[in-house]
């Protein structure tokens, strides 16, 4: 740029434009508010509510979806894949990306698992659980933060960063574990991530946490369940994180480096620091979906989360979060996990090919994608 | 935020009294073997607006960036307020008072007005008296508060700022600036990457200033701004210092021939 003589403004423009390595606008900035521009403003916006309605109107008319069981039961299953893409959603929100979510979180499972085991089977089940949990949060934390460091230090990609690690995270979960399964059996384990809060059986009445006692046989089937646990820790952390994002000094940071990084930096935030917790973050998350796992399954397993990985991702750019960073909600990671549930579960009971799923999953992405894009366009 | 203004007009008041906002003494620096600045000294008084004009490569935002410690100088000192000033980052220098509006503006374009404002040092409220969350009405409060003192109008103050126009968002700069106190503000370009009308936006802003006593270094290649908001006018070529002016006693031709070196002035 030192060497041009240029004295007219606009070449000039374009220079210091290349010279910071940033685009700069230029020309008019009178903003067109017509009628089309906002429609597709509200569009852009609202689309994936409209579509989660009209998904389930869609599947409304299949014979057992619209019941409590279906909807409960597919609210808990989904429960880790929610988890994954809340610190999916942070991620994100900086404009990067964790690949390696699905595979630190099998990982969890598999040592908090191998951990539990070294306890007896007469164990005080607290404890058990307690070690359990610490042990699958310290291996999802020691993941997410050498992804942090990586990425925040030593400036490699995110893209790059975190599939290393979904390599290092897959070959020790199958080193530990050896490939099958690692059972947990102490007894009344699995309660904590399948049992509910509400138990009603119409002539003893009503329990909560436990079935009423002395049920056998057919009472059993008359008892009606309420609120899986699972639904309760997934909505404890989804509040936590809400606000962390959008209440909290962090939250407003995570934004910031998403937005413009240098504008961050130039205003005194400290973007490693932050970049490096949002992937502790994730790893975190990861930690606690794969112990939800142990704890679901009696067991960990390398591969828990593998399915989870990628559909982390697809939740979060359904939700309406921007792959380029500084868009995103944990109300929109909500609805997005939600499609994705649904979708697979309507299909299921429609009697679709279950294979479908990744298709209708992978047509999604691409649209949420697109009106993202379109979205930008008309902003400028 | 009230009375800010005021403060600095009293300290106009006082300025022959006191040493000059900012002052540098025999600053330089190297980029391997180019020297980029050369043993430039300037000075900066209380309410003066000092014009900095160079063609490229003079040394123009290198000299900028000294004062606004991105780059630390190979040699010669900065001076705020009178007192020796080490400023070996940004933010030593945003903590000295010295503001900096950058032609790229440095906002974050997905946030509002009011989260520009505040970018770094939001106000924090404690909810249940237990957790710290950001104050986001109080915020937008006093944000407003400060586009109304400048007499700034934009769409809307929770609107991304993306959606705002380039003058806009050079106003929100500006009033960042404003809201933190600044004892000094340095504009490197700031109307470059504006259309004409809101070029004349933005130097209405700057006259503002101006009146209200705020010293100001201005960049621009405009020398008609230059004139029109200029108190003294300082020619920056290949690095060195080769007219320290009075904007009334100088003309145009005449800064133009210092900058591009074919004048037979004693300078």
């Amino acid at each position: 740029m030192k060497i041009f003589k240029l004295k007219q403004k606009t070449q000039s423009i374009k220079m210091d434009a290349l010279d910071g390595g940033e685009e700069l606008e230029s020309g008019s900035f009178e903003k067109k508010n017509n009628f089309a521009t906002k429609t597709l403003l509200l569009v852009g916006k609202y689309w994936v509510f409209v579509f989660f309605i009209l998904l389930l109107t869609g599947f409304s008319t299949a014979k057992g979806f619209l019941s409590l069981n279906n909807f409960q039961a597919v609210l808990a299953n989904n429960a880790m894949l929610l988890v994954l893409a809340i610190g999916q959603t942070f991620v994100i929100i900086t404009g990067g990306i964790d690949l390696s979510t699905g595979w630190v979180m099998g990982l969890a499972s598999v040592v908090a698992s191998i951990i539990m085991r070294q306890f007896p089977i007469e164990s005080n089940l607290a404890l058990v659980i307690f070690c359990g949990f610490s042990t699958a949060v310290v291996v999802g934390l020691i993941a997410g933060a050498v992804n942090g460091m990586v990425i925040s230090q030593l400036k490699v990609p995110p893209f790059i960063a975190t599939l290393g690690m979904y390599g290092i995270a897959r070959g020790f979960g199958y080193i530990l574990s050896g490939g099958p399964p690692v059972s947990v059996n102490h007894p009344g384990i699995g309660h904590f991530a399948n049992g509910y809060l509400i138990y009603i059986h119409p002539s003893v009445g009503f329990s909560l946490f436990t079935l009423p006692e002395g049920l056998t046989g057919m009472d059993l089937r008359q008892t009606t369940t309420l609120i899986p646990f699972l639904i309760i820790y997934f909505v404890i952390i989804l509040v936590v994180s809400h606000w962390l994002l959008s209440k909290a000094r962090f939250g407003q940071h995570v934004y910031a480096v998403g937005g413009n990084i240098r504008a961050a930096l130039r205003a005194g935030i400290p973007v490693n620091s932050i970049l490096k917790k949002v992937y502790i973050l994730s790893g975190i998350m990861a930690g606690i979906a794969g112990f939800l796992y142990v704890m679901r399954y009696s067991g960990g397993v390398a591969a828990a989360g593998d399915a989870l990985n990628l559909n982390s991702v697809a939740a979060v750019v359904v939700g309406g979060a921007s792959l380029m960073g500084g868009e995103g909600t944990l109300i929109g990671t909500l609805i997005g996990t939600l499609i994705i549930a649904f979708i697979q579960n309507g299909l299921i009971i429609v009697g679709v090919d279950p294979f479908y799923q990744y298709v209708a999953v992978g047509v999604i992405i691409i649209i949420a994608v697109l009106i993202d894009q379109l979205k930008k366009q008309v902003v400028k | 935020m009230k009375g800010f203004a005021s403060n600095i007009v009293e300290k106009t008041e006082l300025k022959k009294a006191t040493p000059p906002v900012l002052e540098c003494v025999g600053l330089t620096k190297h980029f391997g073997g180019l020297v980029a600045v050369n043993r430039v000294s300037l000075s900066v008084n209380q309410g003066e607006v000092l014009g900095l004009v160079g063609d490229n490569g003079a040394g123009k935002s290198t000299l900028i960036q000294m004062i606004s410690g991105v780059y630390a100088p190979d040699e010669g000192q900065i001076f705020i307020n009178g007192e020796i000033a080490k400023l070996s980052s940004p933010m030593d220098a945003r903590n000295a008072g010295i503001e900096t509006i950058y032609q790229d503006l440095a906002l974050a374009t997905n946030l509002n007005a009011a989260d520009n404002i505040f970018l770094g040092r939001e106000l924090i409220i404690k909810k249940l008296g237990l957790l710290p969350a950001i104050d986001k009405k109080q915020m937008q409060t006093q944000a407003k508060s400060v586009l109304k003192e400048l007499d700034i109008t934009i769409p809307g103050i929770s609107r991304p700022i993306r959606e705002l126009s380039g003058g806009q968002r050079q106003a929100v700069a500006i009033s960042r600036s404003i809201y933190w106190q600044a004892k000094l503000l340095i504009m490197d370009e700031p109307t470059a990457a504006l259309g004409v009308p809101e070029q004349r936006k933005v130097y209405e802003l700057v006259r503002n200033l101006k009146d209200r006593g705020m010293p100001i270094i201005i960049i621009s290649h405009n020398m008609r701004d230059i004139f029109a908001i200029a108190d003294r006018i300082i020619v920056l070529r290949r690095g060195v210092k080769v007219a320290d002016v009075d904007a009334n006693a100088t003309n145009d031709k005449e800064i133009v021939s210092f900058m591009v070196g074919n004048n037979n002035g004693d300078l």
